[in-house]
Protein backbone atom coordinates (compact mmCIF):
# COMPACT_ATOMS: atom_id res chain seq x y z
CA UNK A 1 0.00 0.00 0.00
CA UNK A 2 1.10 3.71 -0.73
CA UNK A 3 0.59 6.49 0.83
CA UNK A 4 0.47 9.83 -1.55
CA UNK A 5 1.79 13.20 -1.19
CA UNK A 6 -1.61 14.57 -0.46
CA UNK A 7 -2.40 12.15 2.55
CA UNK A 8 0.94 12.68 4.36
CA UNK A 9 -0.03 16.29 4.35
CA UNK A 10 -3.48 15.65 5.96
CA UNK A 11 -1.79 13.75 8.34
CA UNK A 12 0.93 15.99 9.16
CA UNK A 13 -1.69 18.65 10.09
CA UNK A 14 -3.41 16.63 12.11
CA UNK A 15 -0.53 15.61 14.00
CA UNK A 16 0.72 19.45 14.01
CA UNK A 17 3.87 18.05 12.57
CA UNK A 18 5.41 20.94 9.62
CA UNK A 19 6.98 18.75 7.18
CA UNK A 20 10.18 20.40 4.58
CA UNK A 21 9.17 19.44 1.06
CA UNK A 22 12.36 16.96 0.73
CA UNK A 23 10.74 15.50 3.84
CA UNK A 24 7.72 14.99 2.51
CA UNK A 25 9.38 13.10 -0.48
CA UNK A 26 11.47 10.91 1.54
CA UNK A 27 8.37 10.09 3.75
CA UNK A 28 6.29 9.04 0.64
CA UNK A 29 8.64 6.34 0.37
CA UNK A 30 9.09 5.06 3.94
CA UNK A 31 5.78 5.36 5.14
CA UNK A 32 4.61 3.25 2.03
CA UNK A 33 7.41 0.51 2.93
CA UNK A 34 6.27 0.66 6.81
CA UNK A 35 2.33 0.43 5.91
CA UNK A 36 3.15 -2.08 3.23
CA UNK A 37 4.79 -4.22 6.14
CA UNK A 38 1.86 -3.67 8.13
CA UNK A 39 -0.60 -4.76 5.87
CA UNK A 40 0.37 -8.31 6.19
CA UNK A 41 -2.26 -8.00 8.75
CA UNK A 42 -5.34 -8.04 6.53
CA UNK A 43 -4.51 -11.57 5.15
CA UNK A 44 -5.04 -12.96 9.11
CA UNK A 45 -8.36 -14.39 10.22
CA UNK A 46 -9.67 -12.57 12.97
CA UNK A 47 -13.28 -13.35 12.49
CA UNK A 48 -15.17 -13.79 16.14
CA UNK A 49 -11.78 -12.40 18.20
CA UNK A 50 -12.34 -9.82 20.54
CA UNK A 51 -9.45 -6.69 20.30
CA UNK A 52 -7.19 -6.93 23.15
CA UNK A 53 -6.38 -3.57 24.98
CA UNK A 54 -4.69 -4.67 28.46
CA UNK A 55 -2.48 -8.07 28.07
CA UNK A 56 -4.62 -9.41 31.16
CA UNK A 57 -8.08 -7.92 30.36
CA UNK A 58 -7.96 -5.65 33.46
CA UNK A 59 -10.06 -2.73 33.67
CA UNK A 60 -10.02 1.01 35.24
CA UNK A 61 -10.14 0.90 38.77
CA UNK A 62 -12.32 3.43 40.84
CA UNK A 63 -11.21 4.83 43.77
CA UNK A 64 -12.59 6.95 46.57
CA UNK A 65 -13.37 10.76 45.39
CA UNK A 66 -10.86 12.12 47.81
CA UNK A 67 -8.57 14.96 47.07
CA UNK A 68 -5.30 13.38 47.37
CA UNK A 69 -3.06 16.29 45.62
CA UNK A 70 -2.00 19.93 46.88
CA UNK A 71 -1.43 22.67 44.98
CA UNK A 72 1.82 22.54 42.98
CA UNK A 73 1.19 25.53 40.26
CA UNK A 74 4.98 27.47 41.15
CA UNK A 75 6.55 23.99 41.28
CA UNK A 76 4.80 22.80 37.57
CA UNK A 77 4.97 26.13 36.31
CA UNK A 78 9.05 26.43 37.02
CA UNK A 79 9.59 24.13 33.90
CA UNK A 80 7.00 26.03 31.66
CA UNK A 81 8.48 27.94 28.99
CA UNK A 82 6.57 30.75 29.17
CA UNK A 83 4.31 31.98 32.21
CA UNK A 84 3.18 35.13 33.68
CA UNK A 85 1.35 35.42 37.12
CA UNK A 86 0.66 31.88 37.54
CA UNK A 87 -0.69 31.32 34.10
CA UNK A 88 0.55 29.97 30.99
CA UNK A 89 1.37 32.04 27.86
CA UNK A 90 0.74 31.23 24.69
CA UNK A 91 -0.29 33.22 21.63
CA UNK A 92 -3.23 35.67 21.45
CA UNK A 93 -5.99 33.13 20.43
CA UNK A 94 -8.97 35.74 20.55
CA UNK A 95 -8.68 39.29 18.97
CA UNK B 1 35.66 -2.63 42.59
CA UNK B 2 33.95 -2.33 39.33
CA UNK B 3 34.52 -5.54 38.65
CA UNK B 4 32.45 -7.10 41.33
CA UNK B 5 28.63 -7.62 40.63
CA UNK B 6 26.26 -5.70 42.45
CA UNK B 7 25.62 -8.69 44.95
CA UNK B 8 29.16 -8.16 45.54
CA UNK B 9 29.45 -5.02 46.22
CA UNK B 10 26.46 -5.26 48.74
CA UNK B 11 28.45 -7.88 50.47
CA UNK B 12 31.67 -5.83 50.61
CA UNK B 13 29.57 -2.54 52.09
CA UNK B 14 27.73 -5.08 54.14
CA UNK B 15 30.94 -6.41 55.54
CA UNK B 16 32.75 -2.77 56.01
CA UNK B 17 35.16 -3.17 53.28
CA UNK B 18 33.92 -0.01 51.61
CA UNK B 19 31.77 2.57 51.79
CA UNK B 20 29.26 4.11 49.46
CA UNK B 21 30.89 7.29 49.56
CA UNK B 22 33.79 5.72 48.22
CA UNK B 23 32.09 3.60 45.64
CA UNK B 24 30.04 6.61 44.54
CA UNK B 25 33.57 8.76 43.82
CA UNK B 26 34.99 5.40 42.04
CA UNK B 27 32.19 5.13 39.74
CA UNK B 28 31.96 8.93 38.69
CA UNK B 29 35.47 9.21 38.24
CA UNK B 30 35.51 6.08 35.84
CA UNK B 31 32.25 7.96 33.83
CA UNK B 32 34.30 11.06 33.49
CA UNK B 33 37.67 9.11 32.32
CA UNK B 34 36.05 6.84 30.24
CA UNK B 35 32.72 8.10 28.39
CA UNK B 36 33.77 9.66 26.20
CA UNK B 37 34.32 6.82 24.06
CA UNK B 38 30.78 4.94 24.98
CA UNK B 39 28.56 8.07 25.00
CA UNK B 40 26.21 6.22 27.59
CA UNK B 41 25.13 9.07 30.07
CA UNK B 42 23.42 12.27 28.82
CA UNK B 43 23.33 13.22 32.58
CA UNK B 44 25.84 12.85 35.13
CA UNK B 45 24.74 13.64 38.59
CA UNK B 46 27.86 14.10 40.81
CA UNK B 47 26.83 16.36 43.86
CA UNK B 48 23.18 14.91 44.39
CA UNK B 49 25.03 11.32 44.08
CA UNK B 50 27.96 12.08 46.65
CA UNK B 51 25.00 13.57 48.77
CA UNK B 52 22.81 10.17 47.97
CA UNK B 53 26.13 8.22 49.04
CA UNK B 54 26.73 9.86 52.64
CA UNK B 55 22.89 9.76 53.20
CA UNK B 56 23.23 5.97 52.53
CA UNK B 57 26.29 5.26 54.95
CA UNK B 58 24.62 7.24 57.47
CA UNK B 59 21.59 4.66 56.81
CA UNK B 60 23.99 1.45 57.11
CA UNK B 61 25.72 2.89 60.61
CA UNK B 62 21.89 3.66 61.91
CA UNK B 63 21.50 0.11 61.05
CA UNK B 64 18.65 0.43 58.23
CA UNK B 65 20.40 -0.62 55.44
CA UNK B 66 18.92 -3.30 52.96
CA UNK B 67 20.36 -5.05 49.91
CA UNK B 68 20.60 -2.07 47.52
CA UNK B 69 21.60 0.48 50.24
CA UNK B 70 24.90 2.55 49.18
CA UNK B 71 24.44 0.73 45.44
CA UNK B 72 26.22 3.19 42.33
CA UNK B 73 23.43 2.80 39.52
CA UNK B 74 22.51 4.39 36.51
CA UNK B 75 18.99 5.05 35.58
CA UNK B 76 17.96 5.44 31.85
CA UNK B 77 16.85 9.00 30.85
CA UNK B 78 12.80 7.88 30.62
CA UNK B 79 12.35 7.78 34.42
CA UNK B 80 11.37 11.12 35.67
CA UNK B 81 14.00 12.02 38.20
CA UNK B 82 13.18 14.53 40.75
CA UNK B 83 15.09 17.92 39.91
CA UNK B 84 17.39 16.11 37.55
CA UNK B 85 17.21 16.45 34.03
CA UNK B 86 15.46 13.81 31.73
CA UNK B 87 15.18 14.37 28.28
CA UNK B 88 14.19 11.11 27.06
CA UNK B 89 17.12 11.04 24.73
CA UNK B 90 15.10 14.20 22.87
CA UNK B 91 15.56 17.42 21.66
CA UNK B 92 12.02 18.34 22.83
CA UNK B 93 13.06 17.62 26.49
CA UNK B 94 16.74 19.11 26.46
CA UNK B 95 16.25 21.33 29.66
CA UNK B 96 13.15 19.19 31.32
CA UNK B 97 13.51 18.67 35.54
CA UNK B 98 10.89 17.17 36.53
CA UNK B 99 8.81 18.41 39.41
CA UNK B 100 8.47 14.96 40.72
CA UNK B 101 9.57 11.06 40.84
CA UNK B 102 8.99 8.22 39.18
CA UNK B 103 7.96 5.40 41.20
CA UNK B 104 10.85 3.57 40.02
CA UNK B 105 12.71 6.37 41.02
CA UNK B 106 11.35 6.84 44.24
CA UNK B 107 11.14 3.02 45.28
CA UNK B 108 15.16 2.70 44.07
CA UNK B 109 15.96 6.11 46.15
CA UNK B 110 14.01 4.88 49.65
CA UNK B 111 16.30 1.81 49.38
CA UNK B 112 19.42 3.69 49.39
CA UNK B 113 20.56 3.13 45.89
CA UNK B 114 22.57 5.78 44.15
CA UNK B 115 21.68 6.97 41.09
CA UNK B 116 25.08 8.39 39.16
CA UNK B 117 23.42 9.59 36.21
CA UNK B 118 20.64 9.07 33.28
CA UNK B 119 21.53 7.39 30.37
CA UNK B 120 21.62 7.78 26.83
CA UNK B 121 19.00 6.28 24.65
CA UNK B 122 16.74 6.48 21.32
CA UNK B 123 14.85 9.24 21.77
CA UNK B 124 11.63 8.67 22.97
CA UNK B 125 12.85 5.28 23.53
CA UNK B 126 12.22 4.95 19.75
CA UNK B 127 15.40 2.74 17.87
CA UNK B 128 16.75 -0.55 18.46
CA UNK B 129 20.35 1.06 18.00
CA UNK B 130 20.58 3.94 20.01
CA UNK B 131 21.32 5.94 16.80
CA UNK B 132 18.39 8.21 16.93
CA UNK B 133 19.15 9.69 20.20
CA UNK B 134 19.17 14.05 20.29
CA UNK B 135 22.44 13.24 22.15
CA UNK B 136 24.19 10.98 19.73
CA UNK B 137 24.42 7.49 19.26
CA UNK B 138 26.28 5.28 21.65
CA UNK B 139 29.15 3.07 21.12
CA UNK B 140 28.84 -0.76 22.04
CA UNK B 141 31.93 -1.77 24.26
CA UNK B 142 32.35 -4.99 22.23
CA UNK B 143 33.70 -2.85 19.63
CA UNK B 144 34.36 0.48 18.07
CA UNK B 145 31.73 1.34 15.58
CA UNK B 146 28.91 -1.33 16.66
CA UNK B 147 25.61 -0.32 17.95
CA UNK B 148 24.97 -1.17 22.14
CA UNK B 149 21.28 -1.80 20.51
CA UNK B 150 18.21 -0.01 21.67
CA UNK B 151 16.17 1.78 22.91
CA UNK B 152 17.83 0.83 26.34
CA UNK B 153 21.38 1.31 24.11
CA UNK B 154 23.24 3.48 26.91
CA UNK B 155 22.07 1.42 29.94
CA UNK B 156 23.40 -1.74 28.18
CA UNK B 157 26.66 0.17 27.32
CA UNK B 158 27.28 1.40 30.63
CA UNK B 159 26.80 -1.86 32.13
CA UNK B 160 29.28 -4.13 29.70
CA UNK B 161 31.95 -0.95 30.04
CA UNK B 162 31.43 -1.63 33.85
CA UNK B 163 31.11 2.20 34.51
CA UNK B 164 28.10 0.83 36.80
CA UNK B 165 26.88 -2.54 38.00
CA UNK B 166 23.19 -2.27 37.06
CA UNK B 167 20.90 -0.47 35.08
CA UNK B 168 17.04 0.21 34.91
CA UNK B 169 15.45 0.24 31.60
CA UNK B 170 12.26 0.05 29.83
CA UNK B 171 11.40 -2.32 27.20
CA UNK B 172 7.80 -1.56 24.55
CA UNK B 173 9.12 -3.98 21.68
CA UNK B 174 12.64 -5.54 23.02
CA UNK B 175 14.40 -2.43 24.09
CA UNK B 176 15.69 -4.30 27.49
CA UNK B 177 16.08 -7.43 25.56
CA UNK B 178 17.57 -6.96 22.29
CA UNK B 179 20.49 -4.31 24.36
CA UNK B 180 21.23 -7.07 26.82
CA UNK B 181 21.76 -9.11 23.71
CA UNK B 182 24.46 -7.40 21.88
CA UNK B 183 26.26 -6.64 24.95
CA UNK B 184 26.89 -9.59 26.96
CA UNK B 185 24.38 -8.93 29.87
CA UNK B 186 21.16 -9.99 31.56
CA UNK B 187 17.85 -8.29 30.93
CA UNK B 188 15.16 -8.78 32.00
CA UNK B 189 11.36 -7.55 31.70
CA UNK B 190 8.68 -8.72 33.88
CA UNK B 191 5.04 -8.82 33.18
CA UNK B 192 3.15 -6.19 32.15
CA UNK B 193 2.01 -3.98 34.77
CA UNK B 194 4.93 -6.07 37.63
CA UNK B 195 6.55 -2.35 37.75
CA UNK B 196 4.93 0.68 38.29
CA UNK B 197 4.95 3.13 34.78
CA UNK B 198 4.06 6.03 36.94
CA UNK B 199 6.52 8.79 35.89
CA UNK B 200 8.14 6.82 32.82
CA UNK B 201 7.68 8.57 30.24
CA UNK B 202 5.03 7.33 28.16
CA UNK B 203 5.85 5.48 24.34
CA UNK B 204 3.24 3.08 23.82
CA UNK B 205 0.82 2.48 26.96
CA UNK B 206 -0.19 -1.08 26.77
CA UNK B 207 3.12 -2.87 25.99
CA UNK B 208 5.60 -0.40 28.12
CA UNK B 209 7.04 -2.04 31.11
CA UNK B 210 10.25 -1.19 33.10
CA UNK B 211 13.16 -3.52 34.20
CA UNK B 212 16.64 -3.98 34.43
CA UNK B 213 19.68 -4.56 32.93
CA UNK B 214 22.66 -6.07 34.92
CA UNK B 215 25.60 -8.99 35.00
CA UNK B 216 23.59 -12.14 35.94
CA UNK B 217 20.32 -12.99 37.13
CA UNK B 218 21.48 -12.94 40.97
CA UNK B 219 21.48 -8.70 40.36
CA UNK B 220 18.40 -8.83 38.37
CA UNK B 221 16.70 -10.79 41.15
CA UNK B 222 17.61 -8.14 43.62
CA UNK B 223 16.66 -5.13 42.00
CA UNK B 224 13.30 -6.20 40.76
CA UNK B 225 12.85 -7.06 44.52
CA UNK B 226 12.74 -3.14 44.60
CA UNK B 227 11.11 -2.23 41.93
CA UNK B 228 8.00 -4.43 41.77
CA UNK B 229 5.10 -4.10 43.34
CA UNK B 230 1.55 -2.35 42.69
CA UNK B 231 1.36 1.65 42.61
CA UNK B 232 -2.27 3.12 42.48
CA UNK B 233 -0.51 5.49 40.98
CA UNK B 234 -0.33 3.75 37.87
CA UNK B 235 -4.30 2.80 36.64
CA UNK B 236 -2.86 -0.66 34.54
CA UNK B 237 -0.38 -1.88 37.86
CA UNK B 238 -1.48 -5.10 38.95
CA UNK B 239 -2.21 -5.55 42.66
CA UNK B 240 -0.01 -9.07 43.06
CA UNK B 241 1.95 -10.14 45.30
CA UNK B 242 5.96 -9.69 45.23
CA UNK B 243 7.86 -12.76 45.75
CA UNK B 244 11.51 -12.95 46.93
CA UNK B 245 13.12 -13.16 43.47
CA UNK B 246 16.50 -13.89 45.09
CA UNK B 247 14.80 -17.27 47.12
CA UNK B 248 13.75 -19.31 44.32
CA UNK B 249 17.26 -18.57 42.59
CA UNK B 250 18.82 -21.97 43.63
CA UNK B 251 15.89 -23.98 42.83
CA UNK B 252 16.72 -27.44 41.15
CA UNK B 253 15.52 -27.44 37.25
CA UNK B 254 15.14 -30.76 36.74
CA UNK B 255 11.71 -31.68 35.72
CA UNK B 256 11.65 -28.33 33.90
CA UNK B 257 9.84 -28.36 30.68
CA UNK B 258 11.14 -25.96 28.00
CA UNK B 259 9.50 -25.40 24.16
CA UNK B 260 11.43 -24.15 21.60
CA UNK B 261 9.28 -22.52 18.97
CA UNK B 262 9.79 -23.35 15.43
CA UNK B 263 8.94 -20.17 14.06
CA UNK B 264 12.15 -18.69 16.17
CA UNK B 265 14.25 -20.47 13.94
CA UNK B 266 13.56 -19.67 10.71
CA UNK B 267 16.14 -18.19 7.77
CA UNK B 268 15.90 -14.93 9.82
CA UNK B 269 18.26 -16.73 11.82
CA UNK B 270 21.58 -17.24 10.46
CA UNK B 271 23.22 -21.07 11.35
CA UNK B 272 25.40 -19.93 13.49
CA UNK B 273 23.63 -18.16 15.68
CA UNK B 274 20.41 -20.59 16.09
CA UNK B 275 23.54 -23.47 16.99
CA UNK B 276 24.53 -20.94 19.58
CA UNK B 277 21.17 -21.08 20.97
CA UNK B 278 20.54 -24.59 20.43
CA UNK B 279 23.79 -24.94 22.32
CA UNK B 280 22.60 -23.04 24.92
CA UNK B 281 19.53 -24.94 25.60
CA UNK B 282 21.64 -28.14 25.57
CA UNK B 283 23.04 -27.00 28.83
CA UNK B 284 19.71 -26.61 30.36
CA UNK B 285 18.80 -30.62 29.48
CA UNK B 286 22.34 -31.47 31.31
CA UNK B 287 20.45 -29.31 34.20
CA UNK B 288 17.36 -31.73 34.11
CA UNK B 289 14.97 -29.87 31.94
CA UNK B 290 12.92 -31.21 28.96
CA UNK B 291 12.99 -29.64 25.70
CA UNK B 292 10.40 -29.90 22.89
CA UNK B 293 9.47 -27.78 19.82
CA UNK B 294 6.21 -25.93 20.09
CA UNK B 295 4.53 -23.93 17.57
CA UNK B 296 3.81 -20.09 17.86
CA UNK B 297 1.63 -20.02 14.70
CA UNK B 298 0.83 -15.93 14.37
CA UNK B 299 4.70 -15.18 14.82
CA UNK B 300 4.80 -14.01 11.71
CA UNK B 301 2.20 -11.25 12.50
CA UNK B 302 3.87 -10.19 15.68
CA UNK B 303 5.95 -6.86 13.76
CA UNK B 304 3.38 -5.43 11.77
CA UNK B 305 0.93 -5.64 14.58
CA UNK B 306 3.22 -3.93 16.72
CA UNK B 307 3.96 -1.25 14.29
CA UNK B 308 0.41 -0.39 13.75
CA UNK B 309 0.20 -0.47 17.91
CA UNK B 310 3.17 0.82 19.41
CA UNK B 311 2.83 4.01 16.71
CA UNK B 312 -1.10 4.47 17.46
CA UNK B 313 0.07 4.94 20.98
CA UNK B 314 2.62 6.88 20.81
CA UNK B 315 0.98 9.61 18.44
CA UNK B 316 -1.63 10.07 21.03
CA UNK B 317 0.87 10.14 23.93
CA UNK B 318 2.84 12.13 22.26
CA UNK B 319 0.30 14.77 22.02
CA UNK B 320 1.22 16.42 24.83
CA UNK B 321 4.10 18.20 23.61
CA UNK B 322 2.59 21.49 22.54
CA UNK B 323 5.54 24.17 23.87
CA UNK B 324 2.80 25.50 26.11
CA UNK B 325 3.40 23.90 29.72
CA UNK B 326 6.73 22.38 29.07
CA UNK B 327 9.07 20.96 26.61
CA UNK B 328 10.97 22.45 23.62
CA UNK B 329 8.77 25.65 22.56
CA UNK B 330 9.04 27.51 19.39
CA UNK B 331 10.81 31.47 18.92
CA UNK B 332 8.51 33.87 18.29
CA UNK B 333 5.18 31.97 17.94
CA UNK B 334 2.63 33.77 15.54
CA UNK B 335 0.19 32.33 16.58
CA UNK B 336 -1.28 28.91 18.34
CA UNK B 337 -1.34 26.80 15.31
CA UNK B 338 2.59 28.08 14.57
CA UNK B 339 3.77 27.32 18.38
CA UNK B 340 2.26 23.49 17.94
CA UNK B 341 3.81 22.84 14.35
CA UNK B 342 7.06 24.70 15.02
CA UNK B 343 7.47 23.40 18.48
CA UNK B 344 6.80 19.84 17.51
CA UNK B 345 8.97 20.15 14.63
CA UNK B 346 11.84 21.77 16.30
CA UNK B 347 11.50 18.99 18.94
CA UNK B 348 10.93 15.89 17.82
CA UNK B 349 13.60 13.93 15.64
CA UNK B 350 13.08 12.03 12.27
CA UNK B 351 12.11 8.70 13.49
CA UNK B 352 9.54 10.26 16.06
CA UNK B 353 8.24 12.13 13.23
CA UNK B 354 7.56 9.08 11.32
CA UNK B 355 6.03 6.96 13.81
CA UNK B 356 3.80 9.57 14.54
CA UNK B 357 2.85 10.03 11.76
CA UNK B 358 2.16 6.41 11.09
CA UNK B 359 0.37 6.24 14.19
CA UNK B 360 -1.61 9.08 13.82
CA UNK B 361 -2.30 7.35 9.57
CA UNK B 362 -3.65 4.04 11.98
CA UNK B 363 -5.87 6.15 13.92
CA UNK B 364 -7.36 8.54 11.51
CA UNK B 365 -11.14 8.49 10.33
CA UNK B 366 -11.41 5.17 7.68
CA UNK B 367 -8.71 4.03 8.98
CA UNK B 368 -8.88 2.84 12.59
CA UNK B 369 -10.85 -0.89 12.38
CA UNK B 370 -8.44 -1.30 9.56
CA UNK B 371 -5.33 -1.06 11.34
CA UNK B 372 -5.52 -0.48 15.28
CA UNK B 373 -8.76 -2.77 15.44
CA UNK B 374 -7.47 -5.48 13.23
CA UNK B 375 -4.37 -5.29 14.86
CA UNK B 376 -5.65 -5.80 18.38
CA UNK B 377 -7.38 -8.84 17.12
CA UNK B 378 -4.12 -10.26 15.86
CA UNK B 379 -2.68 -8.93 18.98
CA UNK B 380 -4.95 -11.59 20.97
CA UNK B 381 -4.13 -14.42 18.56
CA UNK B 382 -0.50 -14.14 19.41
CA UNK B 383 -1.56 -14.18 22.81
CA UNK B 384 -3.35 -17.54 22.79
CA UNK B 385 -0.67 -18.90 21.03
CA UNK B 386 1.57 -18.40 24.10
CA UNK B 387 -1.63 -19.52 26.33
CA UNK B 388 -2.02 -22.75 24.42
CA UNK B 389 2.04 -23.49 24.66
CA UNK B 390 2.57 -22.47 28.54
CA UNK B 391 -0.11 -25.48 28.90
CA UNK B 392 2.49 -27.90 27.68
CA UNK B 393 5.52 -26.13 28.77
CA UNK B 394 7.05 -23.71 31.73
CA UNK B 395 9.78 -21.74 29.68
CA UNK B 396 10.07 -20.44 25.98
CA UNK B 397 13.30 -20.42 24.93
CA UNK B 398 15.55 -18.81 21.92
CA UNK B 399 17.18 -16.06 20.45
CA UNK B 400 16.86 -12.58 21.55
CA UNK B 401 18.05 -10.85 18.35
CA UNK B 402 18.46 -12.30 14.30
CA UNK B 403 22.55 -11.26 14.41
CA UNK B 404 24.89 -9.89 17.08
CA UNK B 405 25.66 -6.21 17.40
CA UNK B 406 26.43 -4.68 14.05
CA UNK B 407 27.89 -1.79 12.72
CA UNK B 408 26.44 2.18 13.32
CA UNK B 409 24.97 3.63 9.99
CA UNK B 410 24.21 -0.25 8.59
CA UNK B 411 20.29 -0.06 9.18
CA UNK B 412 19.51 3.67 9.43
CA UNK B 413 18.47 4.02 6.18
CA UNK B 414 15.87 1.15 6.21
CA UNK B 415 13.17 1.25 9.26
CA UNK B 416 12.00 -2.37 8.22
CA UNK B 417 15.54 -3.58 8.83
CA UNK B 418 15.56 -2.01 12.06
CA UNK B 419 12.29 -2.81 12.87
CA UNK B 420 12.94 -6.48 12.22
CA UNK B 421 15.81 -6.36 15.03
CA UNK B 422 12.95 -7.20 17.12
CA UNK B 423 11.07 -10.00 15.07
CA UNK B 424 11.63 -12.51 18.39
CA UNK B 425 11.06 -9.99 21.51
CA UNK B 426 7.63 -7.93 19.92
CA UNK B 427 5.44 -11.15 20.49
CA UNK B 428 6.03 -10.81 24.31
CA UNK B 429 5.71 -7.09 24.80
CA UNK B 430 2.28 -7.75 22.65
CA UNK B 431 0.97 -10.92 25.12
CA UNK B 432 2.29 -8.65 28.26
CA UNK B 433 4.31 -11.78 29.29
CA UNK B 434 7.74 -11.25 30.86
CA UNK B 435 10.78 -12.16 28.75
CA UNK B 436 14.20 -12.17 29.35
CA UNK B 437 17.80 -12.12 27.59
CA UNK B 438 21.07 -13.15 29.19
CA UNK B 439 24.34 -14.57 27.21
CA UNK B 440 24.28 -17.53 25.69
CA UNK B 441 27.23 -17.55 23.21
CA UNK B 442 29.35 -15.98 20.83
CA UNK B 443 29.57 -15.42 17.19
CA UNK B 444 32.68 -13.74 15.39
CA UNK B 445 33.31 -12.77 18.89
CA UNK B 446 30.35 -10.92 19.70
CA UNK B 447 27.89 -12.11 22.17
CA UNK B 448 24.50 -13.82 21.47
CA UNK B 449 21.67 -13.75 24.11
CA UNK B 450 19.16 -16.18 24.81
CA UNK B 451 16.00 -15.58 25.17
CA UNK B 452 13.62 -16.71 27.92
CA UNK B 453 9.97 -15.88 27.77
CA UNK B 454 7.92 -16.84 30.98
CA UNK B 455 3.75 -17.42 32.02
CA UNK B 456 2.40 -13.98 33.47
CA UNK B 457 3.97 -13.21 36.59
CA UNK B 458 6.45 -16.32 36.61
CA UNK B 459 9.64 -14.23 36.84
CA UNK B 460 10.89 -15.97 39.91
CA UNK B 461 11.26 -19.20 37.23
CA UNK B 462 12.80 -17.68 34.79
CA UNK B 463 15.15 -16.12 36.88
CA UNK B 464 15.82 -18.90 38.62
CA UNK B 465 16.91 -20.61 35.18
CA UNK B 466 18.90 -17.90 34.38
CA UNK B 467 21.05 -18.19 37.16
CA UNK B 468 21.35 -21.87 37.08
CA UNK B 469 22.73 -21.26 34.12
CA UNK B 470 25.11 -18.95 34.69
CA UNK B 471 26.09 -21.41 37.50
CA UNK B 472 27.44 -23.97 34.85
CA UNK B 473 28.59 -21.29 32.12
CA UNK B 474 30.69 -18.19 31.91
CA UNK B 475 29.37 -16.50 28.80
CA UNK B 476 28.18 -13.84 31.27
CA UNK B 477 31.63 -13.52 32.64
CA UNK B 478 33.06 -12.91 29.79
CA UNK B 479 34.19 -8.79 29.35
CA UNK B 480 33.63 -6.63 26.42
CA UNK B 481 37.54 -5.84 25.07
CA UNK B 482 36.80 -2.24 24.88
CA UNK B 483 35.40 -1.92 29.05
CA UNK B 484 37.37 0.99 31.33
Amino acid sequence: MSISRDKIEQVAWLARIQLEDSEKEALEGKLSDILGMVDQLQAADTDGITPMAHPLDATQRLRPDEVTETNKRERFQAVAPETQDGLYLVPRVVE
Amino acid sequence: MHTSTLSELARALEAGETTSEALTRETLERIRAHDGRYNSFITVAEERALEQARAADKARTDGRAGPLTGIPFAHKDIFCTEDLLTTCGSRMLENFAPPYNSTVAQKLDDAGAVCVGKANMDEFAMGSSNETSYFGPVTNPWGDGLVPGGSSGGSAAAVAARLVPAATATDTGGSIRQPAALCGLTGLKPTYGRISRYGIIAFASSLDQAGTLTRDARDAALMLNTMAGFDPKDSTSLDREVPDYSASLENDLSGLRIGLPKEYFSDELSPAMAEQVRSAVREYEKLGATVKEITLPHSHLAVAAYYVIAPAEASANLSRFDGVRYGHRCDNPQDLNDLYLRSRSEGFGEEVKRRILVGTYALSAGFFDAYYLKAQKVRRLIQQDFTNAFNEVDLIMGPTSPSPAFAQGDKTDDPINMYLEDVFTIASNLAGLPAMSIPGGMVNNLPVGLQIIGNYFDEARMLNAAHRFQQVTDWHRQVAPNSA
